[in-house]
């Protein structure tokens, strides 16, 4: 039973002076789950875009089996070809329109334009079947645009299915969910590839490729560079393919806590219960959660944009500065933001001016309310070089960054200031191997220069090698903050659930 | 087809796309030309002349750049930090007001202190106009482009009851306008007695300020970054709203000045039908402009000598002048288009 349903051979595709495909050659069988991990810019994306038909190879061929299980070429640059041949697509974002219902948009495409709608019985009776043959259960008549992202990623599954596909691409399917909501996600896609289905699976996490597939092929600057069965892998050799070199993944050294700088007492904001807290000098203090549970309010009160409604808060030595992000920053807290290109930088700005937005007013950057542009690009092209941005220059825009290149502007601009506080929110969040290294490697540095870190994550691995001390958040509600060492993965996992209480 | 970023854009691109554009532009105009009956290359060659092609017609079209200048910087300085200012249009006839209330005998003084304080209270009368729909945007959330467009009218209506009634020029025989305003408090002439007058100077000048301001000082960089992400400003503690109101003031003033600039310097009184829409015209110099100050000079001469070279046109040719409309509007359109080329390759 395990006849191929998919063969590339030798895809190659080159954009001006790259090579984002060097011949590469894929296979996949019936019932076949295959994970393709890589870093960022590996060219997992380019290669699935060619299977579906948005880029056309420079050389090589797709070959589909047909109804009858013979390999037949697909035509290239047509992605009605690759609906028609059985291959279903699910992108990274949502290909829904927000206004139509769940069924509208699952029938969208289905039915010729001219012809008065059906979406009858028969249409609703398949959809049921496959719901109940994958586990995939949505309400088919709500509006896509009030589902959340988990629901709205179902819709998109079930169109797939609906259309008959034999192939299933899922390009990074967990970046949006929660580690509960992946997990689901895992169970239906074991479920219907046990019915035959084979899937693609794109990711750069090589936990959850690991716990899902049945094979791995790794891309690494456009080549396969290892395709071998999930049993046959492990993290360090994963990384190390998909990386190049050996990654050194850094824990922390045990080290005598310092003197507070940060105490909460009963502080109460919008989304929060009345929360204590201590962060001390050479610690990290982990905040674990599923998102959703108060996080953002935390962050959002520490980073200086929500003012307390009760309870002190107090930096070292000072009381906490009132007069919003701004006092927050001069008073020495370095600020890592949840969504980085939302709340970190802007975009359309450079890299110096992003680089000093925070510090616009220090003497050193402006006189009487004039830039210095010298000053102003000197600071930039040393941030540039400490924390090795890969950028053409201070001078160009942001938005053509990395997502890796952009946190490590936004960590040279917060920590350069030699900050007391770090409030790090995600700040490893879907960053590739090799710059998750990085930023944990300068989190690491802060705190044995001194600084005392409140690091919010939802990525229980990074919370278990780097923080010293671990609370969880539930509902609004932090919990104590209790020893690394006394928690295991399976205790938090039971206290981000809501049993705090019973866990301790 | 698919867009994709560019990351770096050749000078000689940069250079050709408004060139191309403006050629693509006369070329779709050409349709509509010779269904209006004109000979096309001699309609094109009477635009040409009749805006640049003598001192009279040069000086129409400096005459006429200048409101746009001025309105032009209104909308670029708002359109910047994302503030929809719509307004220009009644901010221009409030400075208008201002100007020939203080200016047509209320007050007098040399024209060393009446001429600035003209000008400052026009300026002020604009900026506190676009205030109050910038307030009202960030406290309770209303749409400034609908508060600033409905404005104008209110301020039109405004300024037809002051005509009508304090302000009417007892020697107006009954016609509604202003009494003259004082020599003192009048921009002088650039050139003998046409129609330039020093607030063309203003204007560049005021351009020149502008681009320094939005693109050399820590309050440009707030403006920018406010525009550009307000959440991500906010986040690096740039005061948003105070940025904001800031930005309304100077929007509002710049189109304030415009309308001192045609009453003291041109009109020398205030009627109903001081501006033909220059406050209008300002939002597409803007646009065309893309925003840049010193784009929005050379775009306000653009639209100016097409307008006044259409008017002449129209008279040597006898086709509607309404054409420089369209030859206004598909040169933006063109020009929106080699901006976006500018910024995205386009692949199919």
């Amino acid at each position: 039973m395990s006849d191929v349903v998919l063969r590339l051979a030798g895809i190659t595709k080159r954009f001006a002076g790259l090579v984002a495909n060097d011949a590469i050659d894929l296979e996949l069988r019936r019932g076949e789950i295959l994970a393709l991990l890589g870093e960022n810019g590996a060219g997992k994306t380019t290669l699935m875009s060619i299977l579906f038909g948005h880029y056309v190879a420079d050389e090589g061929q797709v070959l589909v089996a047909d109804d009858a299980g013979a390999l037949r070429p697909l035509p290239p640059g047509s992605p009605h070809a690759a609906l028609a041949a059985g291959i279903g697509m699910v992108h990274q974002h949502f290909a829904l329109a927000g206004n139509l219902t769940a069924i509208d948009n699952i029938m969208l495409g289905t039915e010729p334009l001219w012809w008065p709608r059906q979406r009858g019985q028969a249409a609703r009776a398949r959809l049921d079947g496959l719901m109940r043959a994958s586990g995939l259960q949505i309400a088919l008549d709500a509006p896509v645009a009030g589902l959340s992202v988990g629901e709205a990623q179902r819709v998109e599954i079930l169109k797939a299915l609906y259309r008959d596909a034999r192939v299933l691409i899922l390009d990074e399917p967990t970046a949006v969910l929660t580690p509960q909501e992946a997990e689901q996600l895992f169970a239906v896609l074991r479920r219907l590839a046990a019915q035959g289905l084979a899937v693609v699976f794109i990711s750069h996490k090589m936990g959850e490729v690991m716990a899902l597939s049945h094979r791995i092929a790794v891309l690494r600057g456009g080549r396969k560079v290892a395709d071998l069965p999930a049993g046959a892998a492990d993290r360090a050799h994963l990384a190390e393919l998909m990386v190049g070199r050996v990654v050194p993944e850094r824990r922390r050294e045990p080290m005598p806590p310092g003197a507070p700088c940060l105490e909460l007492a009963g502080v109460r904001a919008p989304g929060l219960e009345p929360v204590d807290l201590v962060v001390h000098e050479h610690e990290i203090v982990g905040v674990a959660g599923v998102a959703g549970n108060g996080q953002a309010a935390l962050s959002g009160l520490l980073c200086g944009l929500v003012a307390p409604l009760a309870g002190t808060l107090r930096l070292a030595d000072r009381s906490w500065p009132t007069g919003g992000p701004a006092a927050v920053v001069a008073a020495g807290v370095a600020r890592i933001p949840e969504d980085r290109n939302h709340d970190g930088v802007i975009g359309d700005l450079t890299v110096a001016e992003n680089a000093i937005l925070a510090d616009r007013r220090s003497p050193a950057l402006q006189r009487g309310g004039v830039l210095r542009p010298s000053a102003v690009a000197a600071h930039a092209r040393r941030l540039i070089e400490a924390y090795d941005v890969r950028c053409t220059g201070p001078e160009q825009p942001v938005r053509l960054l990395s997502g890796g290149n952009v946190q490590k502007l936004i960590l040279g601009r917060e920590l350069e200031r030699r900050p007391r506080l770090i409030v790090a929110n995600q700040p490893g969040r879907g960053l590739d191997v090799g710059a998750v290294a990085y930023v944990h490697d300068r989190l690491l540095d802060a705190r044995e220069r001194g600084a005392g870190i409140l690091l919010i994550s939802e990525d229980l691995d990074e919370l278990l090698a780097l923080a010293d001390r671990i609370a969880v958040i539930f509902r609004g509600r932090l919990g104590p903050a209790l020893p690394t060492e006394t928690l295991s993965l399976p205790r938090l996992g039971l206290m981000m659930a809501g049993h705090l209480d019973d866990a301790a | 087809m698919r867009l994709e970023p560019r990351a770096h854009v050749e000078p000689w691109r940069a250079a050709a796309a408004p060139v191309a554009a403006l050629a693509a532009a006369f070329a779709l105009c050409a349709l509509p030309l010779a269904l209006a009956g004109a000979d096309v290359l001699a309609a094109y060659g009477k635009i040409v002349t009749g805006s640049l092609g003598s001192w009279f017609a040069l000086g129409e079209t400096l005459a006429r750049a200048t409101p746009l200048m001025l309105t032009g910087l209104a909308a670029a300085v708002a359109f910047r930090a994302r503030l929809w200012n719509i307004g220009g249009e009644g901010q221009l006839y409030a400075g208008a007001l201002a100007a020939v209330a203080l200016g047509s005998g209320l007050v007098s003084a040399p024209a060393v202190l009446l001429l600035p304080l003209v000008l400052l209270a026009g300026a002020a009368a604009g900026a506190l106009l676009m205030l109050g729909p910038a307030w009202l945007k960030l406290r309770l959330g209303v749409d400034e482009v609908v508060t600033t467009l409905l404005l104008n009218f209110v301020v039109l209506l405004f300024v037809s009851m002051m005509l009508d009634g304090p302000l009417k020029d007892p020697l107006g025989m009954g016609w509604p306008q202003s009494p003259p305003i004082l020599d003192a408090a009048s921009l002088p002439k650039l050139v003998g007695r046409g129609r330039v007058h020093a607030g063309l100077l203003l204007a560049i000048v005021a351009g020149l300020a502008v681009a320094f301001v939005v693109h050399r000082t820590v309050w440009g960089l707030e403006l920018r970054a406010v525009g550009a992400n307000a959440d991500a400003a906010r986040f690096a503690g740039v005061p948003v709203e105070r940025t904001v109101l800031g930005v309304a003031a100077l929007s509002g003033a710049l189109a304030g000045l415009a309308g001192v600039g045609e009453v003291a310097g041109l009109k020398g009184y205030l009627t109903q039908d001081l501006s033909p829409g220059y406050g209008y015209a300002g939002i597409v110099v803007a646009m065309l402009a893309a925003t840049n100050p010193l784009g929005v000079l050379v775009a306000a001469l653009f639209i100016a000598a097409v307008f006044v070279g259409a008017d002449s046109m129209s008279r040597a040719i006898g086709v509607s002048s309404y054409l420089a409309n369209l030859i206004v509007a598909t040169s933006l359109l063109t020009m929106l288009l080699a901006g976006l080329t500018l910024r995205w390759r386009v692949r199919w």
